[in-house]
């Protein structure tokens, strides 16, 4: 069987078990299938800025903040549903995304620098939002938690199935909008620039303006995520949700799987989500309950792949598995 | 007809001048050299043409239309295509793809960027190596790869510098043979920075010769090693005489 | 707002200010040397107020003396840490190098987390209350004390990197790497050196800052964040750029709970950063790379 083959069959058999989840496994297993798919997404979506384009970002929080604020204010003040408040969370995570990459790259801030310009600008607004009262401030704001039985999609509130499927539909659409990306113009170019700006800009390349796409869109995405958190999680603080540990949650999946890859976010958030969850039971059923172990694994595992596999798992499994990317 | 028009250039680094009041021209068709000792200036030439940085002084024109300080990805998409004297290739790329990124400079569809590159990087020699890395490629090879991305572009001036530094005369040969196809063929116009003078006697029409950022002397190949200045500042006053 | 409590508050704020330079010196020589952008730094202050705390609690000894033995294990550790985890990492990319750190601040701080919890704790001298005045200025005991430890210990940095062979041969190293290798020096080991000077640096920072504030585990990101924000507005590679970064960052964080909120200290901090990053990004001090 070709490599190409193979990928596809291998894509088939995990769509149908994933589709087939909810009917065969308990809550707590879908939700912490659910849990693994919102960070495979909001993964691939910091992947298309950094494994696509080069450009590190440890500020990602501020989306997921944003696109989270956005649509819970609309929906607590003025019933606005998701479907509708995930526009207006769009728009603001691109402008907000559009600002930090049009400063960044018009004063040629990059690598290190850049990455702290995004820290500074997520820790900017995690302290400010603490002092909008319109939206709670630090005590947070909380969304009524209500019909749990039935699924209304409209407004999001539901079962944990209705969840699991939504997080579903947004990763596959994910998947196939980054796969999209990766074969179209933007895919070669943004690889270009990555591996050397200034051959890329002596072939017509004008990177200012594929980076800032790679951003804007990695910043549009990111906010959809925080959307699908505030309506699943109902509660949001500013403390938590723009604080650097969520940033840094969010880079692990794709760096641990595998920068760039299509696959490597996915499989980054399986990997670290079992493991963790698993060590977080194993130490449950000990009777020992200490904050921060899963933390120090996390540390650790980031470690290891920085050290030994620094293209992240996936490349090796995928060689393994005699299927090819791209 | 002056396919590239060069009026004056001039540039200034901390007060160093590096290039000053430079002016020639290139015969749309034709394939000129600009050559001097090492530092007279000729990178910094290209690198204005190119768009690299903008001239302090003087203009460009290609094909009638001004094209001073324009930025490097508007030139390429002007229809200049560069070389690096240093070459920059995309190392984790693959050969053909690294042709694809240029090609995809003329051709909306990726598909036919994708037949553009397959067909230049046979052209190049590089057909056996299509799908290596481009890290994995020896320098020539990679020297290659440079030209071909380049011509990828579709551009209507070829700018290449220093293409030959570090070649065997035969490769040297095989590239001169190449260019000069190419040439005759597609009528592509080509400018080229160079030391080995075995390519430039072969190659040029016409020639410009830089010293300490200006030029001093411009002819046929023939007229030109046989200039009083020109040996002066290669060999010094005793051979000029 | 009466002028001497304004004059008070700058005062403490300068004062505090050069503590904060002190660390925010150990980051720009590691940085100015290495080129390896610590993003532990600011857990391995933590640690180092954490060690004084301990070794406080079990020898009863003034942390001014624990300074010794904190910093030459703080100078150990940072050697070791160089030599062992990040020369290899010299040669990779510069993301690589960065969330190298980055995962080893995370295991830093999630260990504290484990080991202390979140709670905070302290170092209680006797001394700590008293104070003194000039004119309408009080100065509080502490905060002159560690005023002076991290001006001695940067006079002392200073020193050694004018006066010594060492610290001349680090500087060579960090003015030209290939050059220095060629000349023969032992580039790994003056590596290892710098980033133990560096690490030791913070170390005096820490046990200087546990008598002004109490530490939490959630500090060590905090203080990553204010050195680099210091060393960027004072100036990357500039070491009386980092002290007088630091002081300023010292007072303006002081005026901003002063005139605004207190929570808005931070918030001006990194309002500062982004300025400084878009329009001057060597700082004030630093030179144009």
């Amino acid at each position: 069987m070709s490599p190409q083959r193979r990928a596809y069959v291998l894509l088939a058999i995990i769509a149908a078990a994933l589709i087939v989840l909810p009917f065969v496994s308990g809550s707590y297993v879908l939700s912490v299938a659910t849990l693994i798919l919102f960070f495979a997404f909001t993964g691939q979506a910091w992947n298309v800025m950094m494994g696509f384009a080069g450009q590190l970002s440890l500020g990602h929080s501020l989306y997921v903040g944003l696109g989270a604020y956005v649509a819970a204010g609309l929906f607590f003040h003025y019933g606005i549903g998701p479907w509708a408040g995930v526009w207006l969370a769009i728009a603001v995570c691109v402008a907000a995304g559009a600002a930090i990459g049009f400063l960044a790259f018009r004063f040629g801030i990059s690598g290190v620098y850049f990455a702290l310009l995004t820290i500074a600008f997520a820790e900017f607004t995690r302290i400010g939002f603490d002092h909008i009262d319109w939206l709670g401030g630090p005590a947070g704001l909380f969304i009524k938690v209500e019909q749990r039985d039935s699924w209304d999609l409209l407004n999001l509130r539901g079962t944990p199935v209705m969840f699991y499927f939504v997080m579903l539909a947004l990763t596959a659409g994910a998947f196939a909008f980054c796969s999209w990306l990766l074969r179209s113009r933007a895919g070669y170019y943004w690889q270009a620039i990555r591996e050397n700006e200034d051959a890329a800009q002596a072939l017509g390349i004008n990177t200012f303006r594929w980076k800032m796409l790679a951003v804007v869109i990695s910043a549009a995405m990111t906010g959809v995520s925080g959307v699908f958190f505030a309506f699943y999680y109902n509660n949001l603080f500013p403390e938590q949700i723009f604080h650097i540990s969520r940033s840094i949650e969010i880079i692990l999946g794709p760096i641990i799987g595998g920068l760039g890859t299509l696959f490597g976010p996915i499989l980054g958030a399986v990997v670290l989500t079992v493991l963790a969850d698993g060590i977080t039971e194993l130490m449950a059923l000990a009777g020992i309950e200490i904050p921060g172990v899963k933390q120090v694994f996390y540390g650790v595992c980031l470690l290891v792949v920085i050290m030994f596999l620094p293209h992240g798992i996936w490349p090796t499994i995928a060689r393994r598995l005699g299927l090819k990317e791209r | 007809m002056a396919l590239l028009e060069v009026r004056n250039i001039g540039k200034s680094f901390r007060g160093l001048r590096a290039v000053d009041g430079v002016s020639f021209d290139v015969e749309q068709g034709a394939i000129a050299a600009m050559i001097g000792p090492n530092g007279a200036g000729k990178t910094t030439c290209f690198n204005m043409i190119a768009g690299v940085f903008a001239p302090d002084a003087g203009s460009v024109r290609l094909g009638g239309r001004d094209i001073t300080g324009r930025r490097p990805h508007e030139v390429c998409r002007a229809g200049i295509g560069r070389t690096f004297q240093v070459v920059k290739p995309f190392p984790q790329m693959s050969v053909l793809d690294n042709v694809v990124v240029g090609a995809l400079n003329a051709h909306a569809r990726v598909a036919d960027a994708k037949r553009e590159a397959v067909r230049l990087v046979e052209l190049l020699h590089l057909g056996a190596k299509a799908g290596e890395l481009a890290a994995s490629l020896t320098l020539p090879e990679r020297k290659r790869l440079e030209v071909a991305r380049a011509m990828a572009t579709r551009p209507t001036l070829l700018l290449l510098d220093e293409v030959m530094a570090g070649l065997r005369p035969t490769e040297v040969d095989e590239m001169v043979g190449m260019f000069r196809g190419i040439n005759r063929e597609t009528g592509l116009t080509i400018l080229l920075i160079e030391h080995v003078m075995r390519a430039v006697m072969a190659l040029a029409a016409r020639v410009v010769v830089l010293h300490h950022g200006e030029r001093i002397c411009e002819g046929s190949p023939e007229e030109v090693v046989r200039d009083s200045a020109v040996l002066e500042c290669y060999l010094g006053e005793e051979a000029a005489g | 707002m009466p002028i001497d409590l304004v004059a008070n508050v700058v005062i403490a704020g300068l004062l505090t200010g050069l503590v904060y330079g002190l660390m925010a010196l150990g980051l720009s020589v590691i940085f100015g040397v290495v080129r390896v952008v610590n993003f532990a730094h600011g857990e391995m202050m933590t640690i180092a107020m954490y060690a004084s705390v301990v070794l406080f609690a079990a020898l009863g000894l003034d942390p001014l003396l624990l300074v010794v033995p904190i910093a030459a294990a703080f100078f150990a550790f940072g050697y070791v840490l160089q030599a062992g985890l990040i020369n290899p990492f010299i040669t990779r990319p510069e993301h690589s190098q960065f969330l190298l750190l980055v995962a080893v601040a995370i295991i830093m701080v999630n260990t504290l987390l484990m080991v202390f919890g979140p709670d905070a704790r302290n170092v209680q001298t006797d001394y700590q209350l008293e104070s003194f005045a000039i004119g309408p200025i009080l100065f509080d005991k502490v905060r002159v004390i560690s005023a002076a430890m991290a001006v001695a210990t940067s006079a002392a940095l200073f020193a050694f990197f004018k006066l010594t062979l060492t610290g001349k041969a680090i500087r060579a190293c960090a003015d030209n790497h290939l050059g220095a290798l060629v000349v023969g020096l032992n580039v790994k080991h003056l590596y290892a050196l710098t980033f133990g000077v560096g690490a030791a640096c913070v170390a005096v920072a820490g046990s200087m800052m546990v008598l002004l504030v109490d530490v939490t585990p959630v500090l060590g990101p905090y203080y990553t964040l204010l050195a680099f924000v210091i060393v960027i507005v004072g100036g990357l590679g500039s070491m009386p750029g980092a002290l007088l970064g630091g002081v300023l960052i010292g007072v303006s964080e002081a005026l901003a709970g002063l005139f605004i909120a207190p929570s808005a200290k931070s918030m001006f901090s990194f309002g500062l950063l982004i300025l400084v990053l878009l329009f001057r990004p060597e700082g004030l001090l630093g030179k144009k790379s």
